[in-house]
């Protein structure tokens, strides 16, 4: 009996595929943004890996633990967990499942059976902010943030570095959309933001504020000036205008992760993602290459290697604010 | 009219079966439409009594919700009563939680359980009640709108708690917009049974709260002042009854009690106020308001009901392939519908009288 069973084992165990939970944030896998390509990453997986794969979106914060569970209970092998609102969440169920697999994307759950992927934001945030001096003559750069929060203060602060390292002079024009949920979702106030800092001289806008990016893309075209996207590549939505966006590779953090789980050489704790992987990085494609010059490309390729070798120490806001 | 004498029935029993044949009648569309999109009915229902009351665990999320929904109802039942609409719930709870948080900074000498409980609660009573009596005054002394002024102090309380939370009471450890975590002296033990959901006597103390809200409501001066404005305020002020101090106490308790969500969220489940907690569970306490149709007691299966559609919202996205959470939504909706639509029980008496006449 002992003995068919172990014959019976490894077949089942190779038969069975590896299942994969996924867990998104409340605005879901349609945001065009941070969960979209957490959600992207997940469904290239199920392609390329056969793996089998159920996405969730939250219904409130609360839920977010039930969630999880849930995917515990059911035996998944792998579960992703998208976004800072999960922490919490993740180190409860981490403790109460010890041997159940997860990876937390964007905090640190700090826990022996937790992968977590955070991104070097202020690094992406430095290149595109030294390739918007380089696109403003006039020395004069905006930055549009979505809530002020210590997250997107990160971006700014590294955008600012980055300008100022290819010009001293530059100046930076700073907004946020306000203090609700709102701000990720309101392109018009983006846009009359966008169209102010335009007037007072910006020649090129950074914006970090999910949904509401797009009214900054417009009234860029709308001026015939430029802005910089975020998060997945927005170059697309207005070919011309976008200088570049700042992208968060938040699929290939998940794609990766579960190739590693599929080969069995998964690990847990901290992996940061910043300029070197290119986790964080700005984007090049047709819609921008009359826009970024190869000598553009020269410069940004020498901060990204005086980054990576330590000649450049950006800005970060989380160290700063502890101090 | 014999017939009538025979049957009959006292009109809150006769209102409450209307509503529960509203609301059943509302789910059932709902599940039909289940079926268009390709999922059974029959596995739809099952999903949502197992989320709901599938474990200990399950039960106490959805006690959880409930615990919400009852007080965010019952600020907008109690203004009703006095004629006026809260629609600012949701700054309410905002404001309460948020002093909730507020007091376990300013009380962290307090060693003693029962009395950090007790300040909490005062604080978050007190500010969502300050929260509430603003549109109530400005009702009270400018006839202000108050459907425009609660709405207005919404987007106040967010600017007000994102500052304190991200300044004044900020939590230095942690990156994210949040406040100081609390002391275990003011955090709610959650029942054992309930195996992790952040649930304990607080449902008790709640249903409890309600039942003698109920009673105040019904048999006080007070009530009979609030009821006498909402019904005809030229009326009442010719009794001696002044609809401003009314419409100021009636705003100020619903606040308080929208405020006490600050125990649910703060005491009992993130020990923290943490910018976007609620799911706009303010304005959820509309609807639950509506279905109870405005009756205190109602309030608490109302928001048992729509607790245990909030936390089938997530099991259905998981449990099926075809159906997402915001088939709950549309079930919500239709439900609000199937209990708002009185007339159509008046037209099926009619028809009853007609038939029988």
């Amino acid at each position: 009996m002992t003995g068919l069973a172990l014959l019976v084992l490894p077949v089942q165990m190779a038969l069975a595929q590896v299942r994969v939970g996924l867990v998104l944030e409340r605005s879901g896998k349609d945001d065009k943004s941070f969960n979209a390509s957490a959600y992207q990453g997940l469904k290239r997986a199920e392609k390329e890996l056969g793996v089998t794969t159920k996405t969730v979106e939250a219904p409130d914060n609360a839920a977010y633990e039930s969630l999880q569970r849930a995917f515990a209970e059911k035996k998944f092998d792998l579960i992703v967990a998208v976004g800072f609102h999960q922490l919490e969440s993740i180190k409860k169920n981490a403790a109460r499942f010890p041997n159940q697999k997860f990876l937390l994307v964007d905090e640190d759950a700090k826990a022996p059976n937790v992968r977590s992927v955070m991104f070097e934001e202020h690094e992406g945030s430095y290149l595109v902010g030294a390739l918007a001096a380089m696109h403003a003559p006039g020395g004069k750069v905006g930055f549009i943030g979505g809530m002020d929060v210590p997250l997107i203060r990160r971006f700014e602060t590294g955008y600012a570095a980055g300008a100022k390292k290819m010009n001293s002079k530059a100046q930076v024009l700073s907004n946020y959309l306000g203090v609700t949920g709102e701000a990720w979702n309101n392109p018009p106030k983006a846009k009359e933001l966008a169209l102010d800092q335009f007037n007072r001289g910006a020649e090129v806008i950074f914006v970090a504020a999910g949904n509401s990016g797009v009214g900054v893309f417009d009234a860029a075209a709308e001026r015939k000036k430029l802005a910089i996207g975020v998060d997945s590549n927005q170059n697309w939505l207005k070919p011309g205008f976008i200088l570049t966006s700042m992208l968060k590779r938040v699929d290939e953090a998940v794609f990766d992760s579960v190739k590693l789980f599929k080969e069995g050489k998964f690990t847990t704790g901290l992996i940061r993602y910043g300029v070197k992987t290119k986790g964080v990085d700005y984007s090049l494609d047709e819609h921008n290459a009359r826009l970024v010059t190869d000598r553009d490309k020269k410069q940004l390729e020498q901060l990204r290697a005086d980054i990576v070798k330590g000649k450049i120490k950006v800005p970060d806001y989380y160290l700063i604010q502890k101090k | 009219m014999k017939n009538s004498e025979k049957l009959r029935i006292p009109q809150s029993a006769l209102s409450f079966l209307r509503s529960v044949a509203g609301a059943a009648g509302g789910l059932a569309i709902g599940l039909m439409i289940c079926t268009i999109a390709g999922e059974s009915p029959g596995k739809v229902l099952t999903v949502l009594v197992n989320s709901s009351f599938g474990s200990g665990y399950d039960f106490g999320m959805t006690l959880f919700y409930t615990s919400y929904f009852i007080l965010t109802g019952l600020a907008v039942a109690i203004p009703f009563k006095s004629g006026l609409f809260n629609i600012g719930g949701e700054g309410q709870l905002t404001i309460g939680a948020l002093a909730a948080a507020w007091a376990g900074v300013a009380g962290a000498g307090i060693e003693s359980h029962a009395l950090a409980i007790l300040f909490a609660t005062l604080a978050a009573f007190i500010a969502g009640g300050i929260w509430g009596a603003i549109p109530g005054y400005l009702k009270a002394r400018r006839g202000s709108h108050e459907v425009i002024t609660t709405i207005m102090m919404n987007f106040i309380a967010a600017g007000v708690t994102s500052y304190f939370t991200l300044y004044a009471l900020k939590d230095p450890d942690s990156s994210q917009a949040e406040t100081i975590p609390l002391s275990t002296v003011f955090q709610l033990k959650p029942f054992a049974v309930f195996n992790g959901a952040p649930m304990g006597g607080l449902i008790i103390a709640l249903a409890v709260m309600t039942c003698v809200l109920h009673l105040v409501l019904r048999n006080s001066v007070w009530g009979y002042r609030l009821k006498a404005t909402g019904e005809n305020e030229t009326a009442a002020s010719t009794f001696g009854i002044a609809a401003p101090a009314s419409w100021l106490s009636s705003m100020f308790v619903a606040g308080g009690i929208a405020g006490l969500t600050g125990l649910v969220e703060v005491l009992g489940n993130s020990h923290r106020f943490k910018i976007g907690f609620s799911s706009d569970y303010g304005f959820v306490g509309i609807a639950v308001a509506l279905v109870a149709r405005g009756n205190i007691l109602g309030i608490l299966p109302s928001a048992f009901l729509f607790g245990v559609l909030q936390k089938g919202a997530g099991s259905l996205d998981l449990e099926t392939d075809k159906v997402t959470r915001d088939l709950t939504y549309i079930i919500q909706g239709l439900i609000i519908l199937g209990v708002a639509s009185d007339g159509i029980w008046d037209w099926f008496s009619s028809i009853w009288r007609k038939r029988n006449a």
